[in-house]
């Protein structure tokens, strides 16, 4: 097994220049406001005391080489600068909101399973009758509904109508915050189900139809045994690929989530630091999104690996 | 002479110890759209008794696969069984209860597939899938489990199977997942063994290994056969009774050794001339010329006419009927090569 994730630190060395890349977008992101970048940030706020104090934190009068260099070595030192809107080291900040929208798209993720492999199972079995043909309807509509449009609709329902969970807000507890976050995951899932739905789908079809199935059968075996034993990871292997690539677009999915339920998770502060122009927070979560997104499509080979022994990734670039 | 099916019976060597293991009657597989049925396998019926090696031999597309599918109830979706009865030691599959079916399978009945590579879940060690059936059926522990696996695949002739038994499918040589498959199959000790073409996919040195291995492990079990294969030279090395099937039909039926010694149909003759060093070998191998007609557009007279060197006008218009001679040897050919006197089938 473990020869198999041999890949994991070659791909880790791989993601250095991604994420150097990342850090030289957002660097220059400050550079690229038309003007004096520091009169741009603080805009209508600008005093002639912040407007220098803020040259002196960002350097301007270095050359801009220099800068970056700087720049990098703070990011290296975990110095991301102090926020404007909360008055705080953004590394703090932007810490405090990491776990937060961890557990949202972790939840997200397991939802999504409960959502899809059942649904998919189902159409799978028989293609074309009834029950496929109810969730490729389902599929559609699911991909023709906007996300935030979902969120409201579902804080309607089980917020405002039923009262089974809170509109928004994020608890004090752990348990509290699974709870808080329950609605706005669901959210999330089903926005991603519809991909991951009609991938397994397919591939439980391919699957059910192969000889090893039919081996499967030809030991007695059928149902629920069948399908966990036989058939849920080999159609999964597929699946989790075509997930892993969609993990961007969760975590994107989140920022506006985030906001419509009212959690205090990255998405919130990005918004927020947008809004007041809080250009270090915006710079530090778009670096640890990228740093995250980096780490999951890592996690997702591994994933990948354990899931299939035939699949060895070797160390070279994937294609 | 005509005889009645009771008059059959007598004839039979020893009635009182063959009590019929599967009794195939009329048997007919194909598809079928509302109300139109496009058939595959047509009319297909015959015998196996316990602890015997009955082979059917026939071209790519005669539907071997699909009879021997039907028997275990695992047709391909889309194809199912139009007509006909599968009796089981009285039982018939056609009819049965799903749940009566699936509890045969494994300690009744086994199957074992054609490709190795494919018959084998790829993400599971194969000690697991041997073990499965029997945990299964005999409801077995875990690590009983594990203990049959390994006994089974050193029965299979598996070198190092403490090593192998955790082994991937990938892991393994074609030949050495063939036994896998095999161990399996006969890991709870059923009665009757369907083969698909078990060695097509292996080099001939170990195609005579693993069909030796097979043949003795039946007898140890006591299971009885049913070999499908295209290879003449299989049958005759393993079957004492072999059915050669064209376009869904039976066309021929007897002992191995009399049908491949004297072929009555000339489809038989014909796959015989084509096989190479079948009997004599360096003998000049002669094809059958065409191809076997479609499923969809079987001629309607002799489904071999279009290929047969001896048709005549009538093979055009009415199909043969198969006829089981005094000697049980059956054919349905119009112009069977020197038979016996016939009796109605
Ligand atoms: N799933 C299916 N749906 C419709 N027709 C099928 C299906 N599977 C097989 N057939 C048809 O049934 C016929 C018989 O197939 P079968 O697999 O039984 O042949 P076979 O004698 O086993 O040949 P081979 O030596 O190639 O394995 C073929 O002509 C094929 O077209
Ligand atoms: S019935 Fe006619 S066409 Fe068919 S095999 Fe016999 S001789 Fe040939
Ligand atoms: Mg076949």
């Amino acid at each position: 097994m473990l020869h198999r994730l041999i890949f994991v630190p070659a791909r880790l060395v791989q993601a250095v220049p991604v994420v150097l890349g990342v850090t030289l977008i957002v660097f220059f992101m400050s550079h690229l406001l038309p003007g004096d970048p520091a009169l741009a940030i603080l805009g209508d706020k600008a005093t002639p005391e912040s407007v220098s104090a803020l040259r002196d934190q960002l350097g301007l009068d270095q050359p801009i080489w220099q800068q970056y260099v700087h720049f990098l070595s703070n990011i290296v030192h975990g110095d991301l600068g102090t926020s404007f809107t909360y008055q705080r080291p953004v590394t703090d900040v932007v810490l405090q909101a990491v776990p937060v929208t961890l557990t949202l798209v972790a939840l997200a993720l397991l939802l999504n399973i409960v959502i899809s492999v059942p649904l998919a199972g189902l159409a799978a079995m028989k293609p074309n009758r009834t029950p496929d043909l109810i969730v490729r309807a389902l599929n559609m509509v699911g991909q023709g509904m906007p996300q935030f449009w979902v969120g409201i609709m579902l804080i309607l329902l089980f917020g405002v109508r039923l009262r089974w969970f809170p509109v928004g807000g994020y608890g004090d507890t752990p348990l509290q915050h699974l709870y808080y976050l329950l609605l706005p995951a669901l959210t999330l899932a089903i926005a991603l189900s519809p991909t991951t739905i009609r991938s397994l789908r397919s591939s439980t079809i391919t699957v059910l139809g192969s000889d090893y199935v039919a081996t499967a059968r030809s030991k007695g075996l059928s149902g629920l045994p069948l399908f966990r034993r036989h058939v849920l990871r080999n159609s999964g292997i597929p699946t989790v690929s075509i997930v892993g690539v969609h993990l961007a677009n969760l975590v994107g999915g989140s920022i506006v989530i985030e906001k419509v339920f009212a959690i205090p998770g990255l998405g919130s502060v990005m918004l927020d630091a947008i809004y007041a122009r809080d250009f270090p927070s915006i710079q530090a979560v778009t670096l640890v999104v990228a740093l995250l997104v980096t780490v999951a499509s890592i996690l997702t080979d591994v994933l990948y690996v354990v899931m299939d022994p035939r699949v060895s990734l070797g160390t070279g670039v994937r294609v | 002479m005509i005889m009645t099916e009771t008059d059959l019976h007598v004839l039979e060597p020893d009635p009182s110890d063959r009590t019929l293991l599967l009794e195939i009657n009329d048997l007919r597989v194909g598809l079928r759209r509302g109300r139109t049925e496009t058939t595959i396998v047509d009319g297909v019926s015959f015998d196996v008794d316990p602890r015997t090696r009955f082979g059917i031999v026939g071209e790519s597309g005669s539907g071997k696969s699909m009879t021997l599918r039907a028997i275990a109830g695992l047709l391909p979706g889309g194809t199912e069984v139009l007509s006909g009865s599968i009796r089981y030691r009285g039982t018939d599959l056609v009819t049965a209860k799903p749940s009566v079916r699936r509890g045969l399978m494994g300690p009744e009945i086994a199957m074992i597939f054609q490709e190795p590579m494919t018959a084998l879940n790829p993400v599971r060690p194969v000690g697991d899938q041997i073990a499965e059936g029997p945990r299964r059926h005999l409801g077995l522990s875990k690590k009983e489990g594990r203990a049959l696996a390994l006994e089974m695949m050193g029965h299979t002739g598996i070198p190092d199977p403490v090593r192998r038994v955790r082994a991937y499918p990938h892991e393994l040589s074609g030949g050495l997942r063939q036994r896998v498959m095999i161990a399996m199959a006969l890991a709870c000790r059923p009665k009757l063994l369907l083969c698909d073409e078990p060695t097509t996919a292996l080099d001939v040195t170990v195609q005579h290994q693993v069909l030796d291995m097979l043949e003795s492990l039946c007898a140890e079990v006591g299971a009885a056969l049913v070999f499908v294969t295209h290879d003449l030279a299989v049958v005759n090395k393993t079957c004492s009774d072999l059915a050669v099937m064209y376009a869904g039909r039976i066309v021929e039926s007897g002992r191995t050794s009399e049908v491949l010694a004297n072929p009555r149909h000339p489809y038989t003759r014909g796959l015989l001339d084509s096989a190479p060093d079948f009997d004599q070998p360096g003998r000049a191998l002669v094809p059958i010329p065409g191809l076997p007609p479609s499923i969809a557009n079987r001629p309607p007279g002799c489904a071999f006419a279009p290929r047969c060197s001896r048709a005549v006008a009538e093979c055009d218009s009415a199909a043969p009927i198969l006829t089981t001679s005094t000697d049980h040897r059956t054919v349905a050919c119009f112009r069977a090569e020197a038979s016996g006197s016939e009796i109605s089938a």
